[in-house]
């Protein structure tokens, strides 16, 4: 599903900052993954690049099978469109939109027409227990609400990966937990291939594979099947 | 281009967000078509007066009278009386080219027209039917002086507007009727109404009009003639015909070919058209003024909208990052450019077309003439045309910034 091979990256703001040092990294359809790492490691540029929201200099990488490299800003958006959904530390939901506007958003990128697009949105939020929710606005619900609008956000065009950015960063333990279990349940349920970036164990713990990524190249990878890789995560203490 | 309901409401909200500073920038647009609004129906109502003022009057005319000679000549002393005579008339008809109408006027003031127990001072004027080409005699009753009146010099006169309602009850029909000046009785075949802003030898709904050869018979004038007035054929300038005409009449009189101050000619011609440039050099600073103020309401339209693009960087990143096109967010912009500007725009053109209505309905003449403050429907158009492209352009420079945010920025903290 997701193929890097040597991926490097260098931030040229004055001083040039060398952050991705050739990367090579297998993720097969249906994995449920984490990638770990230290402020500074790479980790984020890693994401912004496996979600094409950012370029790399030299190596390929390729998702679903397309070559993902010096493409335009519009088949860019096509591919995030319909390939990619993803799940934000911040939510970043739009403010004066309300729960089903926001999950709708995307279908609207694809000109979907409103009538079918709100349908489906209800139908996302349902499976996420928030129809209740539908009409109200992001302001008005708590961080785990939001998350899980977040979610079926980037659910709604049935993307082959959801790349999950510090997906518990901005929540407490409890809601924490209600979080991954929604993403286990993704991946258990309906095979879907998920990607996290964190810098928590704990939630690392949660997922099937952990990447450690330090100074810009993958340090080890360990099979997580168990879940018991970290003290955290488990028995609902993530924190 | 993706437009439904959405898009309306998403335009709508961001708009509504900050309602001060929408309605502050609204503002501005909205000053501008008012003012450009206002500005260009004044011009309009102004020269609308002025055109009322100079209706009837043949614009393309001259006008000759004597002064004294400055010049001796042939043995005549400087400074000599001349006058001038019927016999001009003919002479300049025939021999000069590109004159439509060549008439004559005599005229005699401080006279007292009395009907019946009424009577009224007034002036009385000696005039050939074709008079009527150089300031437009509208007939009340009857008829204008005919060629017959002045071939066998018949005693009837045609009163002016006013004298007719100092000497008559009001609807009365005076034709037929005797009206005595000096001594002597006029029979009454019209009454007419002359332009009342521009004449020639006093306002003529002040005077009795009688034939001109009747004018000249009963007060002795012999041949004597006091004004000439031409006016030309359709492209024909005065300026070219001057020196054709002053020569004719100077060779009759005997006054030297150089003397400049013996024959007084008014160019009406070139008073009406340095009206007319002052009407086009008018208009044009209107236009100007009014342009301006609307481009600053737009230059602020342009401004506040780079704000909210800096503002809202985040927000277009995430719809960047879930797949919106670039070309997606650059609708977006300039759809709630030209919305802003489009509804201030709106408001503007109306408020601008309300107050030009006051106008109207304030400045009606005596006479009930309307003067045309109003733009036209077709300017209004034109006008919220270019309301429209000026939002765009005002919404250009915001929406290149907005395409280039990188979907990246989604990532960025708040």
């Amino acid at each position: 599903m997701i193929h890097l091979s040597d991926i490097n990256k260098t931030y040229n703001n004055g001083a040039p900052l060398h952050v991705l040092k050739g990367i090579n990294l297998d993720i097969e359809k249906g994995e449920f993954v984490s990638i770990m790492g230290a402020s500074g490691s790479g980790k984020s540029t890693l994401l912004n690049i496996l979600g094409i929201l950012d370029t790399y200099d030299s190596g390929e990488y390729r998702l679903a099978g397309n070559l993902v490299k010096d493409l335009s800003e519009s088949k860019a958006a096509e591919f995030r469109n319909r390939l990619i959904g993803f799940i934000f530390q911040s939510f970043n939901l739009i403010s004066f939109k309300n729960a089903m506007e926001n999950v709708a958003l995307p279908l609207f990128y694809q000109g979907v027409g409103r009538r079918k697009r709100n349908a489906l949105a209800m139908e996302y939020l349902d499976k996420l227990g928030l129809a209740d929710w539908a009409a109200h606005m992001p302001n008005e619900m708590s961080g785990g609400q939001k998350q899980r609008v977040a979610i079926a956000r980037a659910l709604i065009t049935r993307p082959q990966i959801i790349l999950a950015d510090e997906p518990t960063g901005a929540l407490d333990s409890k809601t924490s937990v209600e979080v991954m279990d929604i993403l286990k349940n993704l991946h258990k349920d309906e095979g879907m291939t998920i990607v996290v970036v964190t810098h928590e164990s704990g939630v690392a713990n949660q997922t099937d594979k952990i990447i450690h990524i330090k100074d810009g190249l993958i340090g080890s990878i360990d099979e997580n099947l168990n879940h018991d890789a970290s003290p955290f995560g488990q028995g609902g203490y993530m924190k | 281009m993706r437009i439904d309901r959405d898009t309306a409401e998403e335009i709508l909200a961001t708009l509504l967000r900050n309602k001060s500073r929408s309605l502050l920038t609204a503002f501005g647009v909205f000053w501008g078509i008012f003012m450009l609004v206002s500005l260009v129906g004044g011009g309009n109502g102004w020269q609308d007066t002025m055109k009322y003022n100079f209706d009837g009057f043949a614009t393309n005319s001259c006008f000759i009278a004597t002064n004294r000679t400055g010049e001796a000549y042939k043995g005549f002393r400087k400074g000599r009386y001349w006058r001038l005579e019927n016999r001009d008339i003919e002479n300049i008809r025939k021999s000069v080219a590109g004159i439509d109408v060549i008439t004559a006027s005599v005229a005699g003031w401080g006279k007292t027209a009395v009907h019946a127990d009424k009577k009224y001072s007034c002036a009385v004027k000696g005039l050939y039917p074709e008079y009527d080409a150089i300031e437009r005699q509208d007939l009340l009753y009857g008829r204008f002086i005919n060629e017959i009146d002045i071939r066998d010099r018949r005693k009837v006169c045609v009163l002016g507007k006013r004298v007719y309602e100092a000497l008559y009850n009001k609807g009365e029909d005076p034709c037929g009727s005797l009206v005595r000046v000096d001594g002597i009785y006029y029979r009454v075949v019209g009454v007419v109404s002359t332009p009342e802003n521009v004449n020639l030898q006093g306002n003529g709904s002040e005077q009795v009009m009688l034939p001109f050869s009747v004018y000249q018979t009963t007060y002795n004038c012999g041949d004597q003639v006091d004004v000439l007035a031409i006016s030309l054929k359709p492209g024909v300038k005065v300026a070219d015909l001057k020196p054709q005409i002053e020569a004719i009449i100077k060779s009759a009189h005997s006054i030297a070919p150089s003397d400049k101050q013996a024959i007084w000619m008014l160019d009406a011609e070139a008073m009406f058209s340095m009206v007319d440039n002052l009407f086009i050099g008018i208009k044009a600073l209107v236009f100007l003024v009014g342009l301006g103020t609307l481009i600053a309401g737009i230059i602020g339209v342009s401004n506040i909208m780079m704000v909210t693009v800096k503002e809202r960087t985040v927000e277009i990143g995430i719809r960047r990052a879930i797949g919106a096109q670039p070309h997606d967010i650059m609708q977006q912009i300039l759809a709630e450019s030209v919305v802003l500007t489009l509804v201030a725009g709106m408001f503007g053109i109306c408020a601008g077309v309300g107050l030009l209505s006051v106008f109207e309905q304030v400045s009606v003449s005596d006479t009930g003439h309307v003067f045309a403050f109003q733009v036209s429907f077709g300017t209004a158009l034109g006008m919220l045309a270019l309301i429209v492209t000026l939002g765009i352009v005002a919404g250009l420079a915001p929406a290149f910034r907005a395409m280039s945010v990188k979907p990246v920025e989604a990532m960025r903290d708040e």
